[in-house]
C-alpha cells in the first residue's frame, strides 16, 4: 500500500477533491516506509507513558524530546512528535477513569463520569467508550484537516504583514473573549509573553534589547524552557500540595467488552457529532482541548435524554468530552500549518520545532514542503488507527506505572525536566530558569492566570512584531493599515470583538435583565 | 476545597491569596516598567529606516502595566476578588519540600555533574518522602542515572554536565 494506489490523473489537477486525494496518497507512501511507522510507535508510546505521568503533558513532554530530533529528517521528526501529542491526547483518558486523577487538563471532564462508571465495575466500558470516541473526533478533524487545509491555505497565499498581523490579533484577542479567567489576568500572561520574547538580539535592527549587558540573556528567552518549566515543574508542586495518593481500579479490557460497547456507541451519534463540531471549532480558534472538552460536556449534559444522570457513570458524559478533547486537539494544528498559529500549547512548541527544522511554517509550507505536509497528515491518520489499537490493548500496564508511588515519580520527573531544559541550548542557566518558570507556573495556576496565551505569546512573539513592524513600515506609521481593506478590517473588527466580548456579554446581560425582571432564574455566567 | 481547609490542621494559618494577588501583579507591572524603560533606551519612535527597535515592545510595556495594575486594584480593593487562604502552612510545606531540594539538585549539577546529583536526589527524595527502605532506594536511584547515561552520553551522543567521577572513568 505504497505510492502505486494512486491514481493516473495527478497532472489533470481540475478538480480540488482529486488533487487533495493525489496529495494525501503521496503522503500516506511518505508516512508509511519503515522507519517512520517505527517512530510513529515510539511517539504513541511515549505519548502514552507522558499522559498518564502527572507533571508531564503533551506540551513539555515534546518540548522535552525536541532536542532529541534536532538530528532526525523534518518529516521523521514531525511525525514522532506529532504522535506523542497523540498518545498523550489518549493516555489522560487512563488516569481519569481508573485513578480519578486527570492525567491531562483536557481529561478533567472525562472523570466526572469515567470514574463512577470504572466504580461500578464498568472500567472496560467507559475506557472502550473514551478511546473509541477520541478516535473518531480525532478522524473527523483529520479529514477536515485534509480538505480544509489546502483551501485555508490557498487562500492566505493573499495575505501581506497586515493581514498576518491582524490574524494573530484576533488569535490573541480570542483569548481574552473565549478564556474563563480575568481578561486583565489573561492580557497579563499574554504580554509577559511577549515581553520575554522581545528579550535579546533584535533580528532587524541588531540592536540589544533587556539583556542588561549580559551574554547569557543575548539567546533571550527560550519557549521550550518556559513550557518544561511552566507545564512540568508547576505541575509537580501543584500535584504534591495535593498530596495524592493513587488509589485506582482494576482494569481489564477483552475485545468481549469492546465489542460490546462499539455496539451501543452508535446510540450516541448526536453527541459525538456535537462534540466533534465544538471540538474542530475550539480548536482552530485558539480554545484549546481543555475548554473544548468542558463546554463539550456541559452541551451533552443539556440534551441529553438522561442529563439528569450526569456524573452517575453515564456512557455519554464519556464520549462527549472526550471526542471534543481529540478533535480540538487535532484541528490545533490546522492554524498552525496554514497559517503558522497555533491552537494550543503543544502546537504552539510543535510550530517552534518547525522553525528550528528551518521550516517556515504558513501558507508557503504547502506549496515548497509538499511532502513534509502531507506527511505529515496522512500519519494523523495511521498514528491515530495506530494509537487506538495500542491503548486498548495496552491499559493495564499504563495503569501499573500509575501504582508507582509518587515519591519515586516526582524526583525522576524532575529529573527528565532538568535534562529536556539543559538540552535545549547545553546552558545550565536554562535548567535554572526552568525552575523559576515552575514557580511561576505554580504561582500563575494558582492565582488563574491562563498559561495558554503566554506561551503562544513567547513563541509567536517574533512573528507578530515582524509582522506588525512590515505592516508599520508599509503605511509609514500609520495605524489605519489595519482597516485598510475589507479582509484585514474584518479580521481586525472579529478581534476586537473578541477584545471587548468580556464587557459585552455583561452589558447584555445587563439589558436582558433590566427588560425583564421576573427572569432571575437565568443563570449568571 | 476550601471547606477541606478548615478542617485542617492549621489550615486558617497561611499565605493569603490578596497578598499573594498584589505581589505578583507588581512583581509583573515591574517588568513591564522595564520593558517601557528599555524600549525608551533602545529608541521607541521612528528611525530613518522605519520602527526602532523599542517600538513594539514598548507598547507590550504600556498594555503590561495597565494590566497588571487593573489586577492589583481589583486584588487591593475588591472583596471576593481576592479572598480565602492561597496557601495553608501545611501544604506550603509540602510544595517546599519538592521545591527546596529540587533547587538543590540543580545547584548540584554545577559541581558534581547531572548523573550522580540525579542519583542523590532520587534517593534522597524516597528516604524522606516515601520512606522507602535502603534496599530499594539504592536500585532506583542508580538504575534512573544509568540509564540516562547510556541513552545520553553513549547512544544520542548528547553531552550532559558532568563531574568528577564521569572524568574518572574517562568521559
Amino acid at each position: 500500500m505504497r505510492g502505486d494506489r494512486q491514481p493516473p490523473l495527478a497532472t489533470g489537477g481540475g478538480d480540488r477533491g482529486v488533487e487533495e486525494f493525489n496529495s494525501l496518497m503521496q503522503g500516506f507512501s511518505v508516512a508509511l516506509t519503515y522507519h517512520n511507522l517505527l517512530y510513529m510507535l515510539v511517539g504513541i508510546l511515549l505519548g502514552v507513558l507522558i499522559g498518564v505521568l502527572p507533571g508531564l503533558g503533551g506540551a513539555n513532554g515534546v518540548a522535552i524530546l525536541l532536542p532529541l530530533t534536532f538530528t532526525m529528517p523534518p518529516t521523521s521528526a514531525i511525525i514522532m512528535l506529532s504522535c506523542i501529542y497523540w498518545g498523550a491526547l489518549f493516555g489522560g483518558a487512563i488516569t481519569s477513569i481508573l485513578f480519578n486523577i486527570p492525567g491531562e487538563p483536557w481529561s478533567v471532564a472525562t472523570t466526572f463520569d469515567g470514574h463512577p462508571m470504572a466504580k461500578t465495575g464498568r472500567a472496560g466500558e467507559a475506557l472502550t467508550a473514551a478511546f473509541t470516541s477520541s478516535f473518531v473526533g480525532a478522524l473527523v478533524a483529520v479529514i477536515m484537516i485534509t480538505f480544509l487545509a489546502p483551501l485555508v491555505a490557498k487562500f492566505s497565499l493573499k495575505f501581506g504583514p497586515p493581514e498576518f498581523f491582524a490574524v494573530q490579533l484576533l488569535t490573541f484577542c480570542s483569548f481574552v473573549g473565549l478564556g474563563k479567567g480575568h481578561p486583565a489576568k489573561t492580557i497579563s500572561a499574554m504580554m509577559l509573553g511577549f515581553a520575554l520574547a522581545a528579550v535579546g538580539l533584535d533580528t532587524v535592527t541588531g540592536t540589544l534589547r533587556m539583556t542588561f549587558g549580559t551574554t547569557e540573556l543575548l539567546r533571550g528567552f527560550n519557549f521550550l524552557i518556559a513550557v518544561i518549566g511552566l507545564f512540568g515543574i508547576g505541575e509537580i508542586l501543584l500535584t504534591m500540595e495535593e498530596g495524592l495518593a493513587f488509589k485506582g481500579v482494576h482494569a481489564r479490557i477483552n475485545p468481549r467488552v469492546v465489542w460490546h460497547t462499539w455496539k451501543q456507541l452508535p446510540k450516541y451519534w448526536l453527541t459525538a457529532l456535537r462534540a466533534t463540531l465544538i471540538g474542530c471549532w475550539m480548536g482552530i480558534t485558539p480554545g484549546g482541548a481543555t475548554p473544548a472538552s468542558f463546554m463539550s460536556y456541559g452541551i451533552a449534559k443539556r440534551f441529553s435524554k438522561t442529563g439528569e444522570k450526569f456524573g452517575t457513570g453515564e456512557i455519554e458524559g464519556v464520549i462527549a468530552p472526550e471526542t471534543a478533547a481529540h478533535a480540538a486537539g487535532t484541528s490545533a494544528l490546522l492554524p498552525m500549518l496554514t497559517l503558522g498559529i497555533p491552537g494550543s500549547p503543544t502546537a504552539a512548541v510543535l510550530l517552534g520545532g518547525l522553525l528550528i527544522w528551518g521550516l517556515q511554517p504558513g501558507p508557503l509550507l504547502f506549496v515548497e514542503q509538499k511532502e513534509f505536509v502531507w506527511g505529515l497528515i496522512a500519519s494523523m491518520y495511521i498514528g491515530n488507527v495506530v494509537g487506538l489499537i495500542i491503548v486498548l490493548t495496552t491499559v493495564p500496564w499504563w495503569a501499573a506505572i500509575l501504582r508507582v508511588p509518587f515519591s519515586i515519580i516526582a524526583p525522576v520527573i524532575v529529573v527528565i525536566c532538568a535534562i529536556g531544559a539543559y538540552t535545549v541550548n547545553n546552558a545550565m542557566l536554562d535548567v535554572v530558569l526552568m525552575l523559576v518558570f515552575g514557580v511561576v507556573g505554580y504561582l500563575f495556576k494558582k492565582l488563574d492566570y491562563p498559561l495558554a496565551p503566554m506561551v503562544l505569546a513567547l513563541v509567536l512573539g517574533d512573528m507578530a512584531e515582524s509582522s506588525f513592524r512590515q505592516s508599520m513600515l508599509l503605511s509609514r506609521g500609520e495605524v489605519s493599515i489595519f482597516w485598510s481593506n475589507g479582509l484585514v478590517g474584518s479580521i481586525c473588527g472579529l478581534a476586537m470583538l473578541m477584545l471587548f466580548w468580556p464587557v459585552i456579554s455583561k452589558l447584555l446581560q445587563h439589558m436582558r435583565r433590566g427588560n425583564n425582571d421576573l427572569d432571575e432564574a437565568r443563570p449568571v455566567e | 476545597m476550601h471547606d477541606n481547609d478548615h478542617t485542617e490542621d492549621g489550615s486558617r494559618h497561611g499565605v493569603s491569596t490578596k497578598a499573594v494577588e498584589i505581589v505578583v501583579a507588581a512583581i509583573i507591572f515591574g517588568l513591564g516598567l522595564v520593558a517601557i524603560f528599555d524600549s525608551r533606551r533602545v529608541g521607541a519612535g521612528w528611525g530613518d529606516d522605519g520602527p526602532q527597535a523599542g517600538y513594539f515592545p514598548f507598547y507590550i510595556g504600556l498594555i503590561l502595566c495597565a494590566a497588571s495594575a487593573w489586577t492589583l486594584l481589583r486584588a487591593a480593593f475588591s472583596e471576593h476578588a481576592a479572598a480565602g487562604v492561597f496557601v495553608s502552612r501545611k501544604k506550603l510545606r509540602l510544595v517546599l519540600s519538592v521545591f527546596v531540594p529540587s533547587l538543590i539538585y540543580v545547584l548540584a549539577i554545577y559541581f558534581i555533574g547531572i548523573y550522580v546529583a540525579s542519583a542523590i536526589f532520587i534517593g534522597a527524595f524516597m528516604y524522606w518522602h516515601g520512606r522507602f527502605p535502603w534496599i530499594k532506594i539504592i536500585p532506583v536511584s542508580l538504575i534512573v542515572p544509568v540509564s540516562m547515561f547510556l541513552l545520553f552520553e553513549v547512544w544520542f551522543l548528547v553531552p550532559l554536565p558532568k563531574g568528577p567521577l564521569e572524568a574518572l572513568i574517562g568521559y
